[in-house]
């Protein structure tokens, strides 16, 4: 892993892509790393386009600015892809991860000639498949872990289910459908060749 | 040693509060410190602290209820922001002349108007003369070990004023990142009991609080205010002194980040700091000789400390994050400025305002900066000291 990872978030408000950049932020954290997770405020509605942030790093972090030259971009909205500049800055070294089923045509030429890799993932199937509801930012979540290696499976398993346990201890009836959409993810998001 | 944890700088205050378990707490929410009243509203509610929280109607409510508490001898904490401590504003300069510790902690946020809810320094700026202890902090570690301290500090006997605790709006009350925190009893010890020599329910020493102080008498009491600003300055780094030997974690007036052999340097506050001292870093690999100030202590201000910091520059660049619309400088630089031509300093200086109402500031911004200070210095002077950074159409 580089020394310090930069991936931003797209999503739409009422999404979760906040709470995913957070949870992202927790799951490195537990694995020794520093961290950073912070979303971009701006008049919050459900449906308006948002962005998150995380930085995470094996050393001390001092930089406070939003993230322009990101190693990885998450898209949690595929209707992003046509009213966002989703690739702005995004390093070719680095790649894209989206939440969609459109064909690879289509995604190439959505992202404007992007060279770096494009993954994708039909988060709404996997989240209505095991949690009977759309919650895209846990595909997601697993998604951007499988994509950057920020930890391997296993770990991100281990301590995912303790963050849920944390999370949801008022509906612990949730755990297991998130934790299974988890292990979905991580198997089906695919390179787009 | 310490408690390895993440937590955004909204929880790290709350978190201080919680350990302090200060007596009184009243305050009225405000984007972007709601969180922290909220978060120490629950642990009220499920009986982690003692305090009484004191849910009021309005900020000038909050600063009042806070004044009577700390009067009557309770220690006293609240949180704005922006709008927020304007509404206090009569208040907290009589808290300040009543000699009352009490602490607050302001996320910085844009004054309105027109409405803005994002970070710069107007509202802290604004209170800069009101007799306050003003510290700044860099990140959420900054803002909690200040707010652990700022007790002992301000109930100083040589001291006894007011203390707000900085932090940049959203950029740091709003991320999460990694925190020691100190354990629970090691917070206790270090705060101590407050004990206040006098108070106002004290019924073997009845006394009169903010009476009618006229020509005869107020100058001696203003006076007496500014002495004890001046006092602020020991006590701090005596209590950072005491803090460092808890936690390891040195503070002082000001942080110098890579200022031993620097030739130009930027001087600036809160979170800013932190992505100067990155982008010196770069600049550093390049062979550029990069520092940073960091100013913790805003009030009282080190003007000779500072001065004696900026003395071997070449050219210096003090960042202020509020304009003072006085066609002269921001507030920070024109502290700077003063302490340079009193010490017979004649380092070339400039002053930018920037990041108003969230305008992020980027690595790329501070470069821009330190590229225009290495001019300044082959040219050896300054053609115009008072300029803006990232902001459309004048750059």
């Amino acid at each position: 892993m580089n020394k310090l990872v930069e991936i931003r978030w797209h999503g739409r408000g009422g999404q979760g892509a906040k709470t995913a950049s957070l949870l992202l932020a927790d799951a490195a954290f537990n694995t020794g790393k520093y961290i950073q997770g912070f979303p971009e405020y701006g008049p919050e509605r459900m449906g308006a386009p948002i962005t998150a942030y995380n930085r995470i790093s094996d050393e001390p972090i001092t930089v406070h600015s939003n993230i322009y030259e990101p190693d990885y971009v998450v898209v949690v909205d595929d209707t992003l892809l046509e009213s966002v500049n989703v690739t702005a800055g995004l390093k070719e070294s680095g790649a894209i991860v989206i939440n969609t089923t459109k064909d690879d045509e289509y995604l190439k030429k959505a992202l404007n000639g992007y060279n770096g890799a494009i993954y994708k993932i039909d988060a709404r199937k996997i989240s209505i498949d095991t949690l009977g509801k759309y919650f895209p930012n846990t595909p997601m979540l697993a998604a951007i872990v499988k994509v950057s290696g920020i930890m391997s499976d296993e770990e991100f398993l281990n301590d995912m289910i303790g963050s849920f346990k944390h999370k949801f201890a008022k509906k612990p009836e949730v755990i297991d459908g998130n934790m299974k959409a988890l292990e979905v993810s991580l198997k089906e998001v695919k390179k787009v060749k | 040693m310490g408690i390895r944890e993440r937590l955004s700088g909204n929880e790290a205050i709350a978190t201080a509060m919680k350990q302090i378990n200060p007596d009184v707490v009243a305050a009225f929410p405000i984007t972007p410190s709601t969180e922290i009243p909220q978060y120490f509203s629950t642990f009220v509610n499920n009986g982690t602290v003692d305090t009484e929280f004191v849910a009021v109607e309005s900020e000038h409510s909050a600063m009042s209820a806070c004044i009577g508490s700390e009067a009557a001898g309770a220690r006293t904490m609240t949180a704005t922001s922006a709008n927020g401590l304007s509404l206090m504003w009569e208040m907290i300069y009589i808290a300040s002349s009543l000699r009352l510790p009490i602490v607050m902690s302001l996320v910085n946020r844009a004054v309105s108007g027109p409405l803005n809810i994002h970070n710069d320094h107007s509202d802290a700026m604004g209170a800069r003369d009101s007799g306050w202890i003003q510290l700044f902090s860099e990140n959420n570690q900054e803002a909690y070990d200040n707010f652990i301290m700022a007790n002992r500090i301000a109930e100083h006997e040589d001291v006894l004023l007011p203390l707000m605790v900085c932090q940049d709006g959203f950029i740091t009350s709003h991320s999460i990142e990694n925190i020691e925190l100190i354990e629970d009893d090691k917070v206790k010890n270090f705060v101590g009991k407050y004990e206040p020599k006098h108070y106002l329910l004290n019924d073997k020493e009845p006394m009169a609080i903010g009476p009618l102080d006229l020509q005869a008498y107020l100058f001696e009491h203003k006076r007496q205010q500014a002495e004890a600003m001046k006092n602020a300055k020991k006590v701090i780094l005596e209590v950072s002194k005491d803090f460092e030997k808890m936690t390891g974690r040195k503070y002082g007036l000001f942080e110098e980040y890579k200022m031993e052999d620097a030739e130009v340097a930027i001087v600036c506050m809160n979170s800013t700091a932190g992505t100067a001292k990155f982008t010196a870093d770069k600049l550093r690999s390049n062979g550029i000789k990069a520092g940073v100030v960091k100013i913790r202590v805003f009030r009282p201000f080190p003007t000779t400390e500072v001065a004696e910091a900026l003395k071997n520059l070449k050219a210096v660049a003090i960042l202020d994050k509020s304009d003072s619309l006085n066609a002269a400088g921001g507030a920070l630089y024109e502290d700077v400025v003063a302490g340079l031509y009193q010490g017979k300093l004649n380092v070339p200086a400039v002053n930018y305002i920037y990041g108003i109402g969230g305008r992020d500031t980027k690595p790329d911004d501070l470069e821009k900066v330190y590229n225009d200070l290495l001019e300044i210095a082959k040219a050896g002077k300054v053609e115009n000291p008072y300029r803006y950074l990232g902001v459309r159409g004048d750059n």
